[in-house]
């Protein structure tokens, strides 16, 4: 069964059209990404399936219900763990808890339990009973998760759950959702433009880029699909853009991206590749500082499929400041 | 029906739990009502010996108490929707919209906590005006009048600075809004001097302003010779403002969710 339904979702805020027609399906017990620069659209599906805004067209079901005609049912069903905290900071986290959880309808001891039982699967126990306003940023991400997940959701929304957190925290904060969809047994849909993090959490994810679903499949089928290899060349000196230039001319290489002096080519076949690029490279007068090999990364698989480049579209986003 | 009772009770005590953790809003909260009586009680007390009078007693004290009681209720209201701004500010509202709450619940408790505080700081200075020795010429019945006019005044204004938040969503506009209709509403009412020492045209303007509706209503109670048609008319007409303005802050709340 399907947990999520997107059907081509399409969304307007004045001008800009945020949501192109986005569809993608979620079987219920996966954990799925939706992965993109900023402003690509990610959280703005997100705002249509959990009911917080209304759509120009398309269809949406989550759980079962439809999110159009049964907004209440929806609600009811999922958890929302938004961009931006939401949490009151005024208050303690249990008091935090206690009141989403009556908001939803449940009460009593069951609540009480429940809040103790989350408190301590997130690692908030100790300072549960402390206004949040002093709560560390990691902290505040695990009450934000907690808040989702106090009436038991069946589907679990993660708005970009580990911006702003340190690396340290990042990784802890995704050794605990892995455990979490598990021992829950909740579908997750997160969405995040951290190409490690759809790699290392989402069962299946699904690119999106400018309003759309670019391509949908498990992180090793869409890296599968690009055959080959990377070609990584550290150039010494001279113009990299010329290197690339020089680079991209050649009949074994397909994509050709730049990072600072890094050059990456995507090949067919590394073992002839490199020796072909290295001459031409030399042939040119550019010095190279070391070679490296690899598979094709979730960067590559971005490139291939949308024409540009990850970062590059990730901070032309954020510099423009899209409404997500 | 049920779930928006519910609900707004709810987040009536969360507003309450939360405000009631700041030691220094609870102080002022008491004492600052004490303030104004004392102020300018003392500052006016005089005026009631005025030619032409008007004040319908000699005690300024007891013509004075039950229109602060009013206008302590309209300042507060204008300034009660700093509450929803810091709500929509700190992404709140947005968490709260995901879930089943009743919508209505998110605006209407903004609204109460801002009545129910201004009810509370109305009996403290109706306790204070009691031991200066005011006399609330209806007793309790009295009492309980003014802080209906009290709880409609402010309920009433509430629901425009909740409008106003969720249209402006900004502390600095609201701040320069509070005062922009603070002070001027005030002065135009006969919260301090009786009506008949007032120049014409703010006789006039007065009879227009709602601070005021909310003065004559109290003062009516408080002195001897009550006119009710007066109380009734001013009370009713303070009712028809809470629920027009209770509809803009509705309607706001709606634009806002349009804009999500």
């Amino acid at each position: 069964m399907d947990a999520i339904v997107a059907e081509g979702l399409e969304k307007r805020y004045g001008d800009v059209q945020a949501l192109a027609g986005v569809s993608f399906r979620v079987r219920a017990g996966e954990v799925f990404a939706l992965l993109g620069p900023n402003g690509a659209g990610k959280s703005t599906t997100v705002k249509v399936l959990t009911t917080l805004t209304r759509f120009d067209g398309g269809r949406g079901e989550v759980a079962g219900h439809d999110v159009r005609r049964e907004p209440d049912a929806v609600r009811r069903s999922i958890g929302y763990v938004p961009q931006s905290s939401g949490v009151d900071r005024d208050a303690t986290a249990r008091e935090n808890l206690i009141l989403q959880g009556r908001i939803q309808g449940l009460g009593g001891e069951q609540l009480k339990a429940r809040v103790d039982e989350l408190l301590e699967l997130l690692g908030i126990a100790g300072p549960a009973d402390r206004v949040v306003r002093g709560y560390s940023g990691g902290m505040k991400r695990r009450l934000d998760v907690a808040l989702g997940l106090v009436h038991r959701p069946q589907v679990l929304f993660l708005d970009e759950p580990t911006t702003g957190l340190d690396p340290e925290a990042r990784a802890s904060m995704w050794e605990e959702l892995g455990s979490l969809a598990h021992r829950e047994s909740l579908t997750i849909l997160l969405t995040t433009h951290y190409l490690e993090e759809a790699d290392q959490l989402a069962d299946r994810l699904a690119i999106v880029s400018r309003g759309r679903v670019v391509v949908e499949g498990t992180s090793e089928d869409l890296k599968q699909s690009l055959e080959g290899e990377v070609v990584e060349v550290e150039i010494a000196n001279g113009a990299v853009e010329d290197a690339a230039a020089i680079v991209r001319a050649l009949d074994e290489v397909r994509e050709v991206t730049l990072s600072g002096r890094r050059l990456r080519s995507r090949v067919v076949d590394g073992a002839r590749a490199v020796p072909t690029i290295l001459a031409a490279l030399d042939g040119r007068g550019v010095a190279v500082e070391a070679v490296t090999m690899q598979r094709p990364t979730l960067d590559n698989v971005y490139l291939h499929y949308t024409g540009r480049e990850f970062s590059a579209e990730d901070e032309a986003g954020a510099e423009a400041g899209v409404q997500e | 029906m049920r779930a928006a009772v519910t609900h707004t009770w709810f987040m009536v005590g969360r507003q309450a739990r939360n405000l009631m953790r700041e030691p220094i809003w609870v102080v002022l909260l008491l004492v600052q009502p004490m303030i104004w009586l004392l102020l300018y009680g003392q500052l006016f007390k005089r005026v009631t010996n005025l030619p032409g009078g008007g004040f319908g007693t000699t005690s300024y004290i007891t013509f004075l108490t039950p229109a602060i009681v009013i206008m302590n209720a309209f300042f507060g209201a204008t300034w009660s929707g700093m509450g929803m701004v810091s709500d929509l500010d700190r992404d709140v509202i947005p968490r709260f919209l995901a879930t089943p709450v009743s919508r209505a619940s998110l605006v209407v408790s903004q609204i109460v906590r801002s009545a129910l505080t201004a009810l509370i700081q109305g009996v403290v200075l109706l306790v204070i005006g009691l031991a200066l020795g005011v006399h609330i010429h209806l007793g309790a019945a009295g009492w309980a009048l003014v802080l209906l006019a009290a709880a409609l005044m402010n309920s009433a204004f509430a629901g425009i600075s909740q409008g106003l938040a969720l249209l402006t969503r900004k502390e600095a506009t609201m701040i320069a809004i509070a005062n922009f209709i603070g002070l001027p509403l005030f002065f135009l009412s006969s919260t301090l001097i009786s009506l008949t020492q007032m120049p014409h045209w703010m006789q006039v303007a007065a009879r227009f302003n709602p601070v005021n509706w909310g003065v004559v209503a109290a003062r009516e109670v408080t002195l001897p010779g009550t006119d009710w048609g007066s109380v009734g008319l001013h009370l009713g007409l303070l009712a028809g403002l809470t629920v027009m303005t209770a509809a803009f802050a509705t309607w706001t709340f709606q634009v806002y969710q349009r804009q999500l």
